[in-house]
């Protein structure tokens, strides 16, 4: 038997109003641990109000293979921004 | 799918527009054996680091000094853990990389092959080996390989109080009695060339270490040569030495108005070769302590691991 | 009588803490080792404002050094059972166990003391042992019905630290809170984790004590020696 524990992926809340971000990995043996480890390794200077710990191998990811047909598409909608409109100086508040 | 020549192109876009390369991207496999085995060996030297400090933590010489210093130590089997965390996003497990450095078959850094004989050594190490960590390792918070470069910057912050904490504890001791300042003054040295060797064989000469350093600049994973971030961490050191009142072990060195450096004696690194290859003071006690942690811990992880196996036979 | 309360405290804490210190750069696993040495830095800062105030309360100029380093063992009033040797992982989770708990329990209710400074320190200590207490428990549930061997072990560390239960809740003069009124609540909680876990409370016929009064086990001598040496090499020095 293996007794190399498993990874975990580590999201932090940095305080109330923000959401959680990635702040790095652990190993854990279980999720209760891993959220306790978390806790330790990550939060120790007072980073966190919040903490996710997800399995790695349960996230699912765009593949960097497709990379090109998943984001470029993206890339020429200018008029998905703001700044694509002009409006005079005068109107305010746009 | 692209062709290899297509990929490495695309590889190399990315290296030369100073951006990122990410786990799952396509990269040279000698790119990514280079950075598992430099993101490995710096993770062991975090680990392995954590020994000739911890040694004075039971015997701190006040409980503000217990507490920073366990802080201290804690803070770099952090590090280890979040390097080991870089390497395994570059496909091997924290697992075999223990068993590569408990099998000699990598390695962590010579100067922790040294014994911390005094109060005095845990300053000089926060001061020199952390300062020269730091010196190293900033460049590195820019370097190519994405997951690597996060965790230095986590690092890095982390860092600067180890730095301060050892610097703090030798300022005390020299303004204390005189056998506090023989004591920090024989740390000095003890640690000075011990540290300017953390920086490696030299860029040039008969010692140089032929071409790797070439590849790494190019690769984005090294982004100046040894002999420029030595010079760089005594134009920095000095000074602070001066602050303390300490005396550099080196009676060559002297400012260099024409350089804009200091001058400096090198390190024996005839010696910081045989430290490497396994002939330092410390090199056995080390492994031996390392390797005994990690199998008196078997049966924990091992329980543990069992534990999670069963609930989930449960919950299925 | 109250600074001979703080210093009791105190010290229960100091020693736990340096006994944890030893388990840095040994525990089964890096994250293990983080976690080991919070418990230690929070038990060491409870020490540091018990002894502080023990010192001020005693009102002879002692500080927490003062009285860290410079007395001997027949002067330490912590219990026994956080000088024993920390053993392997198992002894050390199951002193953790029986100590964290007792903790939350003293902390919970010294909260409600009529000493400021008492009140305060067990405001925020008893979030921190509240985590102990936590840790403590994953630890002995996973080992108790991990595999056969740490079901061994946490069997026998239980056995080993068991003699040295009763003297948590014996009286103690001056006592903001009654040690014996924590004896339900702590058997209520560590109860149920040693039910959960699969190992019953050993039935030890043994009942060490003698640690208030400063009759110690002979482990706490190389404890404080080592711990004592440096700074008694260099009377009056600062650090
Ligand atoms: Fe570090
Ligand atoms: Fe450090």
């Amino acid at each position: 038997m293996t007794s190399q524990w498993p990874l975990w992926e580590v999201f932090v809340r940095a305080k109330r109003g923000l959401s959680h971000i990635h702040v790095g990995s652990l190993h854990a043996p279980d999720a209760a641990m891993a959220v306790r480890n978390a806790r330790d390794v990550y939060t120790r200077r007072g980073e966190g109000v919040s903490i996710w710990v997800v399995p790695s191998d349960q996230i699912t990811a765009s593949s960097p293979d497709e990379k090109d047909a998943f984001f470029d598409p993206a890339g020429d909608k200018v008029y998905r921004h703001p700044t694509f409109y002009e409006v005079p100086a005068e109107a305010k508040h746009l | 799918m692209a062709g290899t020549e297509e990929r490495e192109a695309a590889f190399y876009a990315i290296i030369d527009a100073d951006g990122r390369i990410e786990p799952r991207d396509d990269m040279p496999e000698a790119y990514r054996r280079t950075l598992v085995r430099q993101i490995a060996q710096h993770a062991h030297s975090e680990i392995i680091g954590m020994q000739p400090e911890g040694n004075w933590i039971s015997r701190a010489p006040s409980l503000r000094r217990k507490a920073i210093l366990l802080a201290k130590v804690q803070d770099e089997a952090g590090h280890g853990l979040y390097l080991y965390a870089a390497a395994e996003t570059l496909g091997v497990s924290r697992d075999q990389l223990l068993e590569l450095l408990h099998a000699r078959k990598q390695k962590y850094s010579s100067i922790f092959n040294y014994p911390t004989l005094t109060w005095a050594d845990v300053g000089a190490i926060g001061w020199l080996v952390d300062g020269a960590a730091i010196t190293n390792q900033v460049p590195l918070t820019r370097c190519s390989y994405g997951p690597y470069a996060r965790a230095m910057v986590r690092i890095c912050k982390e860092e600067s109080f180890h730095q301060r904490q050892g610097f703090e504890a030798l300022l005390t001791l020299t303004r204390g009695t005189p056998a506090q300042k023989a004591m920090a003054q024989d740390a000095l040295d003890r640690w000075w060339y011990p540290s300017l060797a953390m920086f490696g064989p030299p860029d040039t000469g008969e010692q140089a270490s032929g071409g790797h350093t070439e590849q790494s600049m190019r690769w984005g994973i090294k982004r100046f040569t040894n002999d420029e971030l030595r010079q760089r961490f005594v134009d920095m050191t000095v000074p602070q030495s001066q602050v303390l009142g300490l005396t550099i072990p080196d009676p060559d060195l002297r400012w260099n108005e024409e350089r804009g450096h200091y001058d400096f004696t090198p390190p024996d690194y005839d010696e910081l070769f045989r430290v490497i290859k396994g002939d330092g003071p410390c090199n056995a006690q080390r492994l031996a302590h390392r390797v005994a942690a990690h199998e008196d811990g078997a049966w924990v992880r091992e329980a543990a691991a069992a534990y999670a196996a069963k609930k989930q036979e449960v919950a299925a | 009588m109250r600074d001979r309360y703080a210093l009791a405290l105190g010290d229960d804490a100091l020693i736990l803490a340096q006994r944890l210190g030893e388990w840095v750069a040994r525990a089964p696993e890096l994250e293990e080792d983080v976690a080991l040495a919070n418990i230690a830095l929070d038990l060491l800062g409870q020490a540091r404002s018990l002894l502080t105030y023990a010192g001020e309360l005693e009102g002879a100029g002692r500080d927490e050094d003062a009285l860290a380093y410079w007395r001997d063992d027949r002067d330490f009033r912590n219990v026994l059972l956080v000088e024993l040797p920390g053993g392997d992982f198992a002894v050390t989770m199951a002193r953790q166990l029986v100590f964290a708990a007792y903790q939350y329990e003293l902390y919970d209710r010294l909260r409600a003391s009529t000493d400021d400074t008492l009140a305060a320190v067990a405001g925020k200590a008893v979030k921190e042992v509240h985590y102990h207490r936590d840790h403590a428990t994953q630890w002995v549930l996973r080992l108790g019905d991990g595999t056969d061997e740490s079901h061994r072990r946490m069997a026998a560390g239980l056995e080993t630290v068991w003699p040295y239960v009763d003297e948590l809740f014996e009286p103690f003069d001056g006592a903001d809170v009654d040690p014996a009124a924590l004896r339900e609540p702590w058997q209520a909680y560590v109860g149920a984790v040693l039910a959960e876990a699969g190992l019953e409370p050993p039935a030890t016929g043994q009942h060490r004590t003698g640690g208030r009064r400063g009759l110690h086990t002979e482990h706490l001598g190389y404890l404080l020696a080592e711990m004592q040496h440096l700074h008694r090499s260099h009377p009056g020095a600062t650090w």
